[in-house]
C-alpha cells in the first residue's frame, strides 16, 4: 500500500489541525476550568419539591458577589424567575428536572446545558456586561415548549 | 490483469442484459417508499419553515411538533434507510451476479417488516399520540405501538443486512481467493453498522415499551439517551459511507476516468466501520452525569472519525485531476474546465462533495467541547444536518437515482430529463444554502431549535431573529420546488421515461495498480476492532449510568 508523497502531507497536515483543536479543548477543560456542564449528583426526580436544596429555589450569595443560583425546571417554566445579579458578579447555576428532558440555554452567553430529571445539573458563568438576557429552554418538551422562557437582568 | 479483464467481460454481459428483473423490482420498491417519505417530509418542511418564520400559524389540528416529529421520521429514518439499502441491493445483484433467491425473501420481508413498522409508526403520529421527536427521549412517552413500530422497522433492517452478509459470503466461498467487489465492500461496511449500530437502540426501545404501556414504573433517562445516540449517530455516518461509495466508484466512471487506490479505498471503509459507533457521545457533550475526563476522551473518539475523510478529500482531487490531465488539462486548476459540469449525474454529487467542505468543517469545530455549548440545540444545529444530510447525502443519492433507476428500469435519462436535473440542483443548492445558511447564524444569536415560532413576550434578542428566520423560509420555499422536481424526476424514470439501456455506474480500476493485500477482507478482525473500540468508549460509562443511577421517572405525555 503507497501513497503519494503529497497524499502523507495532507495528512499530517489534516491530523495535526485535529490534534491542536484536541489540545486546546483539553487545555481549556482542565487547566482553565472551562470544562462544559458534567453535574454527577443525582436526585430522586419525583422528590424534587422535598428534597434540598430544591425545597427552596430561588437566588443565594454565596461570596464576594458570587451566588448561586437553585434552580427548577418543569413544563413550562423555571423557577425562579426574572433573576437579578449585579454587573461582575460570578453566579453557579445548580438545576434540576421535575419532570421530562429540559435545556437551559441563556442567549448571548456560552451557558448551555441539559437538564435531566434525576440529575443536578451546574454551570458556572460570569456576567460581566450589563443588559437583559433572554434564558430560554432549548430541549422540545412538550406542547407549550416555545413559552418556556425567562430573563436574567444584571445591573 | 486477467482478474480485471474478467471482471470487465462481465460487466459488459450485465450490460447486454440489463439488471436481473426480480432484484430490480426489489430495489425500485424501496425507492418508491424513498420517494414517498421525500415528498411528504419535503411538505412538512415547507410548513415548519414558513411556521418558524412567523409567516404561518398551523391550526390546532396540526401541531408544530407533530409535523417536526414527522419530518424528522420520514427523512432520517424512512427516506435514508430505505433509498440505502435499495442501492447496495442493486449494487449487490450487479456485482456478485445476482441476488440469491434466499436473499431476495429475506430482503422481501425485511421489506415488509419496515413498511408495518412504518405504518406503526406514522399512524401514532397522525393521531398525535407520538409528538416526541424521532429522538423520543425518555420520560415523554409517545403511545407504546409507536415503539412497536420502530422493533418493526430494526428488525427489518435487520433482516436487510442478513441477507447482504449472505449474499456476500455465498459468493466468497464460490470464489476462494478472490477479492469481492469494491462496491460490495462499501455495502457490507454499511450493513455491518447498520446491524451493530442499532444493537443500543433496540435495547432502548425494548426498556421503553413496557414502561409506555404501563407494566414498569420508572426508566433510566441517561441510560436512554446514551444508548439512542450511539445507534443516531452511526445512522448519520451509514447514509455518509454510502453517499462516499458513489464518489470512489461511479463518479471516477462519470468524468471518464478510473478509480483511485483499491487498496486506501477499502482502508477507509475499514476505518469509518472501526471508528465510528463512539461517535454518539458528542450529542452529549452538555449532558449531566457523564465525567469531563470521559468527555474529552469523546473528543478524540469523534475527531477521529475525520481522518477517512481527509483521506477522501484527496483521493477526489486526485481522480479529478488525473481525469483532467489525461484529457489534455493544463496549469494548476484546468482540470476544473474538463469536468462534464452539465451532466447531472455529475454535478449533483460534486455540489455534495463541495458541501461537505464547510459542513465537516462546521462539524470538527462542534465536537469540541466548549465550542458545542455554544451551538447546541440551537438552529446552529439544524443548518449543520441540513447541510451534510440535505445536501451531501441527498445530492449524492440524487446523483445515484439518475442513472440507477433508469438502469433497473430499462430506460434512459433523456437530454431534457437530464436538463430538469441540472435546474433541480441548482434550486435545491440555492435553497439549501439560504436555509441553512440562515440557520447557522440564527442559531449563533441563540435561536433554538425544535421550537416553532415564538418572540418570547416580544423579547428584544427574539425579535431580532426574525430576518434570518424570514430568510430561512425563502430558502425552504425554494427547497419545496425542489422536492417536487425531484419526486417527478424520480417517477419519469421509474414509469415514464423511454425505455433503452443504462449502464450501472462502476469505473475501471486504477492504472497500474499494485494487487489489493488479502488483509483488507478480514472482517472478522474488522468487527472486533470495532466492538474494543465500542467497549473502551462505553462500558466504563455505561457501567456507571446503570450502577449509580438515580432512582427513575414514570412517563410524561406533555403534548
Ligand atoms: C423542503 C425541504 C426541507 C425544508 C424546508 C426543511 C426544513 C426544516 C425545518 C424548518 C426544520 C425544523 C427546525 C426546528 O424547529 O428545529 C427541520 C428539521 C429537520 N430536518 Fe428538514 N427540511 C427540509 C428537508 C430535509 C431533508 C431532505 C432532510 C434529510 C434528509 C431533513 C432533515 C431534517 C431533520 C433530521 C430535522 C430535525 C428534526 C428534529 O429536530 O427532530 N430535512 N427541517
Ligand atoms: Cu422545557
Ligand atoms: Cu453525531
Amino acid at each position: 500500500m503507497k501513497m503519494h508523497r503529497s497524499e502523507e502531507i495532507w495528512l499530517i497536515i489534516g491530523v495535526a489541525i485535529l490534534v491542536i483543536s484536541m489540545a486546546i479543548t483539553g487545555y481549556q477543560a482542565f487547566a482553565l476550568d472551562m470544562g462544559t456542564p458534567s453535574g454527577l449528583e443525582t436526585i430522586d426526580p419525583q422528590k424534587v419539591d422535598e428534597t434540598a436544596p430544591f425545597d427552596k429555589p430561588g437566588v443565594y450569595k454565596t461570596g464576594d458577589n458570587e451566588y448561586e443560583v437553585v434552580m427548577t425546571l418543569q413544563i413550562f417554566s423555571f423557577t425562579p424567575m426574572d433573576i437579578e445579579i449585579p454587573a461582575g458578579a460570578k453566579v453557579t447555576f445548580v438545576m434540576t428536572s421535575k419532570d421530562v428532558v429540559h435545556g437551559f440555554q441563556v442567549a448571548g452567553t456560552n451557558l448551555n446545558a441539559m437538564v435531566t430529571p434525576g440529575h443536578i445539573q451546574r454551570a458556572t458563568q460570569n456576567f460581566d456586561e450589563a443588559g437583559e438576557y433572554l434564558v430560554l429552554c432549548n430541549e422540545y418538551c412538550g406542547a407549550g415548549h416555545q413559552m418556556m422562557s425567562t430573563t436574567i437582568t444584571v445591573k | 490483469m486477467e482478474a480485471v479483464a474478467k471482471k470487465t467481460m462481465k460487466q459488459k454481459v450485465n450490460n447486454v442484459l440489463g439488471a436481473n428483473p426480480l432484484d430490480a423490482r426489489f430495489s425500485i420498491a424501496l425507492f418508491i417508499v424513498a420517494f414517498i417519505a421525500f415528498f411528504i417530509g419535503g411538505v412538512l418542511g415547507l410548513l415548519q419553515g414558513l411556521n418558524r418564520a412567523g409567516i404561518l400559524e398551523l391550526p390546532t389540528w396540526l401541531n408544530y411538533y407533530q409535523v417536526l416529529s414527522a419530518h424528522g421520521v420520514l427523512l432520517v429514518l424512512v427516506f435514508s434507510t430505505t433509498f440505502t439499502i435499495g442501492y447496495f441491493y442493486a449494487a449487490l445483484s450487479h456485482t456478485l451476479g445476482g441476488l440469491l433467491s434466499k436473499v431476495r425473501k429475506l430482503g422481501w420481508i425485511g421489506f415488509g417488516s419496515m413498511v408495518v413498522g412504518v405504518v406503526f409508526v406514522a399512524t401514532t403520529i397522525i393521531m398525535g399520540d407520538a409528538s416526541v421527536m424521532y429522538t423520543f427521549y425518555p420520560p415523554m412517552a409517545a403511545s407504546g405501538w409507536f415503539y412497536v413500530g420502530l422493533v418493526f422497522l430494526v428488525i427489518g433492517i435487520w433482516l436487510c443486512a442478513f441477507g447482504a452478509f449472505i449474499n456476500v459470503a455465498d459468493w466468497r466461498k464460490k470464489h476462494k481467493g478472490q477479492h469481492i467487489s469494491l462496491l460490495a465492500f462499501f455495502a457490507v461496511g454499511v450493513f455491518v453498522l447498520l446491524f451493530f449500530g442499532s444493537i443500543g437502540v433496540t435495547i432502548e426501545v425494548l426498556m421503553i415499551i413496557p414502561w409506555a404501556f404501563g407494566w414498569t414504573d420508572t426508566i433510566n433517562v441517561l441510560l436512554s439517551r446514551t444508548l439512542f445516540w450511539s445507534f443516531g449517530h452511526t445512522l448519520v455516518n451509514i447514509w455518509y459511507l454510502t453517499a462516499v461509495s458513489t464518489w470512489y466508484i461511479a463518479i471516477p466512471k462519470i468524468i471518464g476516468g478510473r478509480q483511485w487506490s483499491d487498496t486506501l479505498t477499502r482502508l477507509v471503509v475499514i476505518l469509518l466501520v472501526v471508528l465510528n459507533i463512539t461517535g454518539g457521545f458528542h450529542h452529549q457533550i452538555v449532558d449531566p452525569g457523564i465525567t469531563e475526563g470521559i468527555k474529552f476522551m469523546h473528543v478524540f473518539m469523534s475527531l477521529s472519525i475525520g481522518f477517512p475523510s481527509l483521506m477522501t478529500a484527496f483521493a477526489m482531487f486526485a481522480i479529478f485531476e488525473r481525469s483532467g490531465r489525461k484529457k489534455g488539462a493544463k496549469g494548476l486548476l484546468g482540470w476544473i474546465k474538463k469536468l462534464p459540469w452539465g451532466d447531472v449525474r455529475f454535478l449533483a454529487p460534486m455540489i455534495a462533495m463541495i458541501a461537505f467542505i464547510p459542513a465537516g468543517a462546521g462539524g470538527i469545530a462542534q465536537t469540541n467541547n466548549q465550542l458545542n455549548t455554544v451551538v447546541h440545540n440551537s438552529m446552529w444545529v439544524v443548518g449543520h444536518f441540513h447541510l451534510t444530510l440535505g445536501v451531501t447525502v441527498v445530492l449524492s443519492f440524487f446523483g445515484v437515482a439518475y442513472w440507477l433507476i433508469p438502469h433497473l428500469t430499462g430506460r434512459v435519462l433523456t437530454p431534457q430529463m437530464n436538463k430538469l436535473g441540472v435546474i433541480q440542483t441548482l434550486v435545491w443548492t440555492v435553497g439549501m444554502a439560504l436555509m441553512s445558511g440562515a440557520m447557522h447564524y440564527v442559531g449563533l444569536f441563540g435561536s433554538p431549535r425544535r421550537t416553532s415560532y415564538t418572540t418570547y413576550g416580544d423579547n428584544a434578542t427574539a425579535l431580532g431573529w426574525d430576518p434570518y428566520l424570514l430568510l430561512l423560509a425563502v430558502g425552504g420555499t425554494l427547497l419545496m420546488v425542489g422536492v417536487v422536481l425531484m419526486v417527478y424526476i424520480a417517477f419519469n424514470l421509474m414509469f415514464f421515461a423511454p425505455k433503452g439501456q443504462t449502464e450501472f455506474q462502476i469505473a475501471e480500476p486504477e492504472e497500474n495498480a499494485a494487487p489489493t493485500p488479502k488483509w483488507t477482507e478480514r472482517w472478522t478482525l474488522w468487527i472486533v476492532l470495532m466492538i474494543l473500540v465500542v467497549s473502551m468508549a462505553y462500558v466504563i460509562p455505561v457501567v456507571d449510568m446503570i450502577v449509580n443511577a438515580p432512582p427513575g421517572s414514570p412517563p410524561f405525555r406533555t403534548w
